[in-house]
């Protein structure tokens, strides 16, 4: 897959001194959902907004589908469609009239055949002619979509797309995501919501302190810092875990009711056949069993947490 | 040049005016007719001719250069910082316009609506007294210039201000005062010898001396001083909106 966002050696230190990207290298390939995490104030939204043109860089470059974007910034930018992450609209147009603007100033002809399929994309059809101020946080959020996809643009940026949305509009809005991706969109995402990234993306960076510490596939991700725990219920419970077990990786939780196996998923051998016997052999028995693997979030928190 | 862009900009303006038609245009006509109809018929009546022209007549070119000055100054600087402090100017800087255009959008739309409201206080004033226009191809130049350049100190203010008291702070106490003082209400000789010279430091006099004259043809300074001293402000305006986009003041960190 060819690179349609190229960022190399960016970084952005802001008047005050404050250093919010320092050095960044990243690769968007064409036609994937990206999602990039981060801690608040990590430089994501910087990140974007310099991508976007809305803020300008101190060093370094970015490509957008080829095109530098600041010295080709009417070609680069043409490709862009950013929904940012507050809700900011014109309160006193009407959702038409504010989709179709954008289609204008992205120096696209009108077309109301577009207009109207992105509106029936968005569940927005029937507010057409209804003014923002009078619309709910959820449809609000829906005409930002609209309003980044008016002019067919090849990115599409993310800020936050679903803060402060409720969970099933949340569900309707990752479909239209897939939808735009089958459609050979590829998308940038930043979330708080680690299940977003994990419901939705192909491939994962996560920014800390303004700078990119991992980009990994989702699932390679997952798999290499995967932890899988075996959890069994004792009928007995244990004081101390028994000196022949030692060579497996052990604990004693709930009071010593519970016996934490902790292995890696990713091995050919678990290692979990063996244990059993052992434990059989020495006579611990167990009632009922549990396995459970890391979250994405649990993975985040734990690489966040290992910087200094 | 993406004119699509700039359409979509002048448009969007345009339509904020029609939604706001009484506060855009029904309000500065009816101030603006009260001055006519106080000044102009009530006290006016009992003041004596200025060089030849009525009082209520000499002071229309005036109080249309009042109106002129504060709404190309308000309108523009609202049209722009109104996405600065709502937020979707997010949208315009990350749309693929270059600043020229966004400028041509903005400030022609701001144009377009005070050239309006100038035509229409002229036409109301016409009801009140009596009025001659001697050079209408003047009269024009400079009331199309004059809405355009105050029209880009309003887009400069718009951008500096970030707070809605500043963006009231230039218009009420720099263009009003200046403009009551530049001889909206009277000619410049009759003032004492050392106001005349004072008030010559006041650029808001060339404005209102060169509009009058392409209505009377009297005038408190030279036509040309008037005409150098608009294209210089055109000129100064320029180059500050060119220094703001050039090195992203208060838009783009």
């Amino acid at each position: 897959m060819s690179s349609v966002i190229s960022v190399s050696h960016l970084s952005k230190t802001y008047a005050s001194g404050f250093n919010a990207l320092k050095q960044i290298d990243l690769d968007i390939q064409r036609g994937e959902i990206f999602a990039l995490l981060g801690p608040n104030g990590a430089g994501k939204t910087t990140l974007i907004s310099i991508i976007c043109g809305l803020v300008n860089p101190s060093e370094g470059t970015v490509l957008a589908n080829g095109f530098d974007i600041v010295k080709e910034y009417r070609k680069a930018r043409s490709q862009i469609g950013l929904v940012p992450q507050e809700l900011t609209t014109d309160a006193f147009e009407t959702v038409w009239n504010t989709v179709s603007f954008s289609r204008g100033l992205f120096g696209k002809a009108a077309s109301p055949e577009h207009i109207e399929k992105v509106l029936k994309d968005l569940a927005l059809w029937d507010k057409r002619n209804n003014k923002l101020i009078t619309l709910s946080g959820g449809m609000k959020r829906r005409v930002l979509i609209a309003k980044a996809l008016s002019h067919e643009p090849q990115i599409l940026f993310l800020d936050e797309p679903t803060a402060g949305v409720d969970v099933e509009l949340r569900r309707d809005m990752w479909e239209v995501v897939r939808g735009l991706r089958a459609n050979g969109v590829t998308i940038i995402l930043t979330t708080h919501y680690i299940e977003e990234a994990e419901e939705m993306a192909d491939r994962i960076g996560v920014i800390s302190n303004g700078e990119i510490i991992l980009v990994e596939e989702k699932a390679a991700l997952m798999q290499q810092l995967g932890r899988k725990q075996l959890t069994l219920q004792l009928q007995e419970p244990l004081e101390t875990i028994p000196g022949n077990l030692n060579g497996h990786d052990l604990q004693l939780a709930a009071d010593g009711h519970e016996l934490v196996y902790t292995y890696d998923s990713q091995q050919d051998r678990t290692g979990i056949p063996g244990l059993l016997g052992e434990l059989s052999a020495a006579g611990i028995n167990f009632k009922d069993l549990r396995t459970h693997q890391s979250t994405l979030e649990e993975i985040f928190v734990s690489l966040v947490r290992e910087r200094p | 040049m993406n004119l699509q862009a700039v359409a979509a900009i002048y448009r969007f303006e345009m339509a904020r005016a029609r939604r706001t038609l009484l506060q855009s245009v029904v309000s500065p006509v009816i101030s603006t007719s009260l001055y006519f109809v106080v000044f102009g018929a009530a006290i006016g009546s009992r003041i004596t001719q200025v060089e030849g022209v009525s009082y209520g007549a000499f002071i229309v070119p005036g109080l249309i250069m009042l109106m002129l000055l504060t709404q190309s100054v308000s309108n523009a600087s609202f049209s722009i910082f109104f996405p600065k402090f709502s937020g979707t100017i997010y949208e315009l800087l990350s749309a693929p316009v270059s600043y020229f255009e966004i400028v041509l959008g903005y400030v022609g739309a701001a144009a377009t609506k005070t050239i309006v409201l100038g035509l229409i206080i002229l036409a109301t004033a016409n009801l009140f007294v009596p009025l001659r226009i001697e050079h209408p191809f003047w009269m024009l130049l400079f009331l199309v210039l004059t809405a355009l350049t105050f029209s880009l100190l309003g887009f400069i203010i718009g951008i500096w201000a970030d707070t809605f008291e500043k963006l009231q702070l230039v218009p009420l106490l720099i263009i009003t005062p200046l403009t009551f003082l530049g001889g909206s209400f009277y000619s410049v000789n009759m003032l004492p010898p050392i106001w005349q010279t004072i008030t010559l430091f006041n650029p808001v006099v060339y404005l209102v001396s060169g509009f009058r004259w392409s209505f009377y043809g009297i005038s408190d300074v030279s036509v040309a001083a008037s005409l150098a001293m608009i294209l210089l402000f055109l000129g100064l305006c320029l180059g500050v909106v060119a220094w703001i986009f050039k090195t992203g003041y208060r838009i783009k960190p």
